[in-house]
């Protein structure tokens, strides 16, 4: 509790001391024998005590052209009540809607609390080896290239290369994942993770401003400012609301008393006029206490904010309550396949039909793709598993969706896929393996083709079944790769669609076509791991970047960043903001609903001023208890 | 130009009040103020000084909500 809430919960202990004998003695329930006046002016002393910040809110307001808030509200009610004689209502309604707030304040303090712990990544300082010894100083003042010192239990500060020592790392504020990660020299580690067991000397890379922990940080801390339409239509909702409930109150308090009066219906249960005024005056007061806003208005933002922080905990960062909300709707996902539904790490498992000798060949092609970092091109280079000088390459030209033409040694290699071999007019054999294929021509002469396979993921398959129950009703995998691969993997992992042969700029043509499948609210997510699909990624409703630990451009590009490749996180993700936004919409109903039956109940005049504090602040109670369970989604 | 100021209020409809506030004062392009992370994160006019800005920004706000704070 801070130093505001505190003193607000003695103001209310002290004012509850003093009110409930006060209220046992205006009720009769004990004698005592006390002029009535003396009545009033004890009961003033709660009130005042508990209230007067109240009061004071609202008579500012008014003189700030502000009028209509639930200060007002609270103030117009609980003076009314006591003009009209109910002291003892009037200084309850007063001490319980405080209770309410201090309650509110205490929650939301509270999660504020609870989700910076759980993305507590921000590292406080850094060691530097000086003369021998460690010095603490601060992460923001280390330069790049500097070699830090992370002793074992400290977060690491900074991201950069290890130059001496071993340690596994836990990495779990940043990916989500438990399992500890082992890491050796000219490992690459990031900022906020943890050192487990050993000493590590790291050189940094990044400043500190620039290191993925800042990042993130950045991240998180923006999301809470890309409000919601629901968020919206709440703050718009109250706007209008506050005056219209103003006005219904004033409208009950006069308009049935004056038509009573005229046509003389209903007079017959009043002893005079003034017990008429007093009544519906009275019931207008209440109308006033039922109608407070705060429930809905408190509740929705700190769903949202807890749904996020949730989240970022299982390592899913969604950079905006907007894309909570979108991604509740996602009925079609689009994915990249590379990577995203396969592992990436690509292998050569085959070189056919070679005129030339088999390593020759690879030699070639690892050559010609030197330039490449693609993982096709890796892997070829891995395979060759020879140093690669590149001045033995000349000439190099990438066509994007085709492949490469180079010099090698001087002599001209061509190495892509079947469109390349079309292109440059070289006839070429088809291959009947599944798997990758890369045609290779030397020299202008068809020389093989070296056969490349991926792996899937252990969990795409799970994956997809998770995302058909979790409502999906289409999965498309987007792919630059041949048919026959696309078709087997489709089939293996259980995906309902695919579209194979695409060139990049294809893709984010296949999502406008898919695009235009969506109907109604249905929303389309695409899922890439961030490497030349940027444009697509931001064409789609949300775009998802799987894997983009360190990956600026996919952090930029997407809605949505999954910290590791586990491609479960995606229907972990669309699950949690379905439960998010079905607390936010539980919470809007729940709240209005009561908010409005009461209102009700209290224009016929059957709830009193009790029930009227009651509703208000139990609904806000219950609320914002439903709104804090957004957290709660490790399970999911 | 945008910069992200610590704010400090107690309920979530007046910082909805001050991001009105915030938006009508002079200089002022865009404002965003998250009661949740008590962060308002405004964007100014070209040309437009950012320190009188920001104070009138506070001035209005307070106006609106006597019991909030900016720090700048």
């Amino acid at each position: 509790m801070n130093k505001k809430q505190k003193s607000l919960l003695i103001r209310i202990i002290i004012a509850t001391i003093f009110f409930v004998p006060l209220y046992l003695i205006s009720e009769e329930i004990v004698k005592v024998d006390i002029p009535q006046v003396a009545l009033i002016v004890l009961f003033l002393i709660p009130y005042l005590l508990v209230g007067y910040d109240i009061l004071r809110k609202a008579f500012l307001g008014i003189k700030n052209g502000q009028v209509f808030d639930e200060n007002f509200l609270m103030t117009v009610a609980t003076i009314g009540a006591i003009v009209l004689g109910e002291y003892g209502e009037g200084v309850a309604v007063m001490l319980l809607y405080q209770v309410g707030e201090l309650f509110q304040s205490y929650a939301v303090g509270k999660s504020r609390r609870n989700i910076s712990e759980l993305m507590d990544i921000r590292p406080d300082y850094a060691n530097i080896e000086e003369d021998g010894s460690l010095k603490q100083v601060d992460p923001d003042e280390v330069e790049v290239g500097t070699i830090i010192v992370i002793q074992p239990g400290e977060k690491i500060p900074l991201d950069g290369i290890i130059v001496e020592g071993s340690s596994a790392l836990n990495t779990s504020a940043l990916t989500g994942e438990s399992k500890p990660r082992e890491v050796e020299p000219d490992d690459e580690v990031l900022s906020g993770s943890i050192n487990m067991t050993g000493v590590l000397k790291v050189r940094t890379t990044t400043e500190f401003d620039e290191s993925t922990a800042s990042k993130i940080l950045d991240l998180v801390e923006n999301a809470a400012s890309r409000k919601s339409k629901s968020e919206n239509f709440i703050s718009k909702f109250a706007k209008f609301y506050t005056p219209i409930v103003c006005y219904c109150a004033l409208a009950l308090a006069i308009l049935p008393p004056i038509f009573c009066m005229v046509t003389g219906v209903g007079m017959a249960g009043y002893e005079s006029n003034g017990a008429l005024w007093g009544d519906w005056i009275l019931r207008a007061c209440t109308f006033l206490v039922i109608s407070c806003p705060c429930a809905v208005v408190i509740s929705i933002p700190l769903s949202f904010f807890a749904g996020l922080g949730g989240a970022s905990n299982q390592g899913i960062l969604i950079k905006g309550s907007n894309y909570l909300e979108t991604l509740s709707e996602v009925k079609i996902i689009a994915f990249d396949k590379t990577g995203t539904i396969t592992k990436g790490n690509f292998a050569v498992t085959d070189v056919h039909h070679s005129p030339i000798d088999a390593k020759k060949l690879q030699e070639y092609a690892a050559l010609a793709e030197c330039h490449s970092s693609h993982p096709i091109s890796k892997s070829l280079q891995t395979a060759y598993g020879k140093r690669i000088d590149q001045n033995r390459v000349t000439d190099v030209e990438e066509i994007s969706g085709h492949g490469v033409i180079a010099k090698v040694d001087g002599i001209p290699v061509a190495v892509g896929n079947e469109k390349l071999m079309t292109r440059i007019g070289v006839e070429y054999r088809p291959c009947h393996h599944v798997g990758t294929i890369i045609h290779v021509a030397v020299d202008g002469a068809y020389s093989g083709h070296i056969v490349i396979s991926d792996e899937l993921k252990e969990n795409s398959r799970e994956a997809m079944k998770q995302l058909k129950e979790a409502g999906v009703r289409k999965t498309v995998m987007l792919t630059g790769d041949a048919k026959s691969v696309a078709e087997k993997v489709a089939s293996e992992v259980g995906l309902t669609d695919y579209r194979a042969e695409l060139l990049p700029q294809d893709k984010v043509s296949c999502v406008e076509d898919l695009l235009k499948e969506c109907t109604g609210n249905d929303r389309l997510a695409f899922v890439g791991d961030g490497i030349n699909d940027a444009p697509v990624l931001s064409r789609a409703d949300i775009g998802i970047a799987m894997g983009a630990l360190g990956s600026d451009a996919a952090i930029e590009a997407a809605d949505v960043v999954l910290m590791d490749d586990d491609p479960l996180k995606i229907s972990k993700a669309i699950k949690i903001s379905r439960k998010c936004l079905g607390i936010v919409k539980q919470n809007i109903i729940f709240a209005i609903g009561i908010k409005i039956a009461c209102l009700i109940l209290a224009a016929f005049g059957i709830a009193n001023m009790w029930i009227a504090i009651i509703a208000d602040v139990g609904v806000m109670i219950l609320a914002v208890l439903n709104a804090i369970r957004c957290l709660f989604v490790k399970n999911l | 130009m945008k910069k992200t100021y610590k704010i400090d209020v107690d309920c979530a409809n007046c910082a909805n009040n001050m991001e009105e506030a915030a938006k009508k004062t002079e200089g002022v392009k865009d404002c965003t103020v998250s009661f949740m992370t008590l962060k308002m994160k405004v964007e100014f006019e070209d040309g437009a000084d950012v320190d009188t800005v920001m104070k009138n920004v506070r001035d209005n706000c307070k106006k609106v909500e006597d019991d909030c704070e900016v720090f700048l």
